[in-house]
């Protein structure tokens, strides 16, 4: 029940080696936010250095009012659910659960109502007797979030927690996190490396590519505003289309098509992004794009054309009724609403 | 056992189709098992001929060999560990064994969890440099060390008059620590970190996470320590030999074993039954603790 803050945080390791540059997050109480990016962009460092596993190199983090950077990570009341649940393996799912709390020599009769509290939640009520190695994924996971539960921390900080889910079971425990961070009323911190989890579960993300933050907002407006090309690509399945145009006279000109921009940008080299899904059924008024068609794929609800426009790849997604085949032309048109233009040379969003 | 079943059914299941490969598995089995009871017999062998010639009477030893005994007439007798332990001071012997070998595993094995768990988890300066130096000391031939260790005894009276086996004790500390400490900071090494970040948060101290943690989750590493130390301070000789003597009053079962031979000369049948009941004690300590050599221990703790 805090919030959180990254005050122009660095971490560095050798004078050439820095995976964190000058970070600046603000973390509302009680929010959701999700740190997300590729693997090696210094979202599980922000992460560990919030939970006091690494040193902060420069900056200031905040924990409400309070300056972290120099607190142990047993006094920064936090708890942390990892990627592999670091569960006590000879501990019983009770002694894991109590453990935290015995630390803190609570009385046992209060260990012994959180943990029947948490377990009680998690539906691990008949399981506390067992070790972790006879539970199976979905339930060790819940045990790592019962450890954390059971401690009433002011923030929550998850690093990848469901990537050793098979994909049924992340799909149910997104869920039920949710609800979880809805119940809980605590600020909940999740770093992944999957934009589906981020877009899902956040109220607000925040993108990182090479220890950069890249942008924080909300999930629509990430993905309806992205600042850069790097975010645009990254947030969105299939990923965005990326053409290279010039820029002329209020108009985009590609290899295979010329589309009118609703707004001058002037007259450059730019990159024009449009979402599959921007891509309409038929020609427009402001674009035809003549495609050749290289791949179908039909998912029931959506279906997915992958070919060329010029010499450009684009991927659309049509009606599933449209009957097309590969090697087929189709005339496919542009939705001006949700264009974007990027500059070439400094890769921001320009539209 | 689980495991090797477990292990097996697949091959069985491909064994059921004769085929090239199959039978190409089958026989590398075959080999490997023979190869292994080759190697475990001719192990045994030795040590089944000592067996059964401490039952020989002294006359049957000193003419025919022990394999005969196995035919009949049969001729079997306890006379030769009545004698040893009535009369041959082997009682008291073993006793010392037990009085030099047990601290002598408990001081080293628990000074060197502590140094492993300092080495693998905890950072100072010249830790590495330390742990180096501290393996480099297993090259040196514990030889080397006698002069000046007991002269050292000697001018601050840890002598055996004054001080029992405490000289013994810290010598064998002493020699045992680097194998010691490092067996186990390599395997303390491989516990997975996360459990470790996981109790910092957990607010667990270095005492706790060592005790609570490490511990229990290192109790093959240091049972097959302890049975390793154990072992080799209960068949020393040449240790016990420069630090406690060869008075009877503290000599250990294997300077009394090799008395036996010297002052008897033709005793060989009291030195069959004297070896065998030394032989007992770490078989006996092997067999008890050697259930704790399961693996998989560490099963469930991270990923599934």
């Amino acid at each position: 029940m805090s919030s959180v803050t990254y005050d122009h945080v660095v971490k560095r390791y050798t004078s050439d080696v820095t995976v964190v540059k000058d970070l600046n997050v603000d973390i509302k109480d009680k929010e959701f936010m999700v740190l997300v990016g590729p693997s090696g962009c210094g979202k599980s460092t922000a992460l560990r250095m919030l939970a006091g596993l690494e040193s902060i190199t420069e900056g200031q983090i905040r924990i409400g009012e309070r300056v972290v950077n120099d607190v142990a990570a047993k006094d920064r009341d936090i708890a942390m659910v990892f990627q592999s649940y670091a569960l006590y393996p000879h501990m019983s799912v009770f002694d894991n659960m109590a453990f935290p709390l015995q630390m803190k020599h609570m009385p046992k009769a209060e260990i012994q109502k959180r943990v029947g509290n948490a377990s009680h939640i998690l539906g691990l009520d008949n399981f506390l007797d067992r070790k972790p190695r006879a539970l199976s994924g979905g339930q060790r996971q819940r045990v790592a979030l019962g450890r954390a539960i059971v401690r009433n921390p002011q923030v929550f900080l998850l690093d990848e927690p469901l990537s050793n889910l098979d994909a049924k079971l992340r799909g149910q425990t997104r869920i039920e996190l949710q609800k979880l961070h809805h119940d809980l009323e605590t600020t909940f911190i999740y770093v992944t490396h999957d934009q589906v989890e981020a877009m899902t579960m956040g109220d607000r993300i925040a993108i990182m590519n090479a220890g950069i933050l890249q942008q924080v907002g909300t999930p629509d407006d990430i993905y309806d505003h992205p600042a850069n090309l790097f975010v645009a690509g990254f947030i969105g399945s299939p990923t965005m289309n990326f053409v290279p145009v010039t820029m002329d006279d209020g108009h985009a000109k590609a290899s295979g098509f010329s589309v009118k921009l609703p707004k001058h940008v002037g007259s450059r080299k730019g990159v024009l992004g449009f979402r599959p899904e921007a891509v309409t059924d038929r020609p427009s008024e402001a674009a035809t794009l003549d495609m050749k068609i290289d791949v179908v794929e039909r998912l029931g609800s959506d279906q997915f054309l992958y070919g060329q426009v010029g010499s450009d790849t684009v991927t659309a997604r049509v009606d599933p009724r449209l009957k097309v085949e590969p090697e087929d032309h189709v005339k496919l048109g542009l939705d001006v609403r949700s264009l974007h233009v990027f500059d070439s040379e400094s890769e921001k969003a320009l539209l | 056992m689980q495991v090797s079943a477990e292990a097996a059914a697949p091959t069985n299941a491909k064994a059921d189709r004769i085929t090239p490969v199959s039978i190409l598995e089958r026989f590398q089995g075959v080999v490997l098992h023979v190869a292994v009871i080759l190697l475990t017999v001719m192990w045994m062998i030795p040590a089944l001929g000592l067996l059964i010639s401490s039952f020989r009477p002294f006359t049957d030893i000193a003419h025919t060999g022990w394999w005969v005994a196995l035919s009949p007439p049969f001729h079997f007798t306890l006379d030769n560990y009545a004698q040893v332990l009535k009369e041959q001071g082997l009682v008291h012997s073993l006793f010392n064994s037990f009085m030099i070998s047990i601290p002598a595993t408990i001081i080293p094995v628990t000074v060197a969890a502590f140094a492993a768990y300092a080495f693998s988890w905890m950072k100072f300066p010249g830790r590495n440099f330390l742990f180096l130096a501290l393996v480099g000391l297993l090259a040196v031939p514990l030889q080397l060390s006698f002069i000046p260790v007991l002269s050292a005894y000697v001018k601050i009276g840890l002598t055996p008059n004054n001080w029992g086996f405490v000289g013994v004790w810290l010598a064998h500390t002493g020699y045992g620590l680097p194998f010691s400490v490092y067996l186990l900071a390599n395997f303390f090494r491989a516990l997975p970190s996360d459990l470790f970040e996981s109790a910092e948060i957990d607010g667990a101290g270095t005492l706790t996470v060592f005790f609570r943690i490490v511990l229990p989750l290192s109790v093959p590493a240091i049972a097959s320590l302890v049975i390793f130390q154990f072992l080799w301070i209960w068949n020393d000789l040449l240790v016990a030999l420069i630090y406690v003597g060869g008075s009877e009053s503290v000599a250990p079962v294997t300077v009394q074993l090799a008395n036996l031979t010297n002052s008897l000369g033709q005793g060989y049948n009291l030195l069959t039954a004297a070896a065998f009941l030394s032989m007992i004690i770490p078989l006996i300590v092997f067999v008890s603790l050697q259930r704790y050599f399961v693996r998989g221990i560490l099963a469930g703790s991270v990923k599934g």
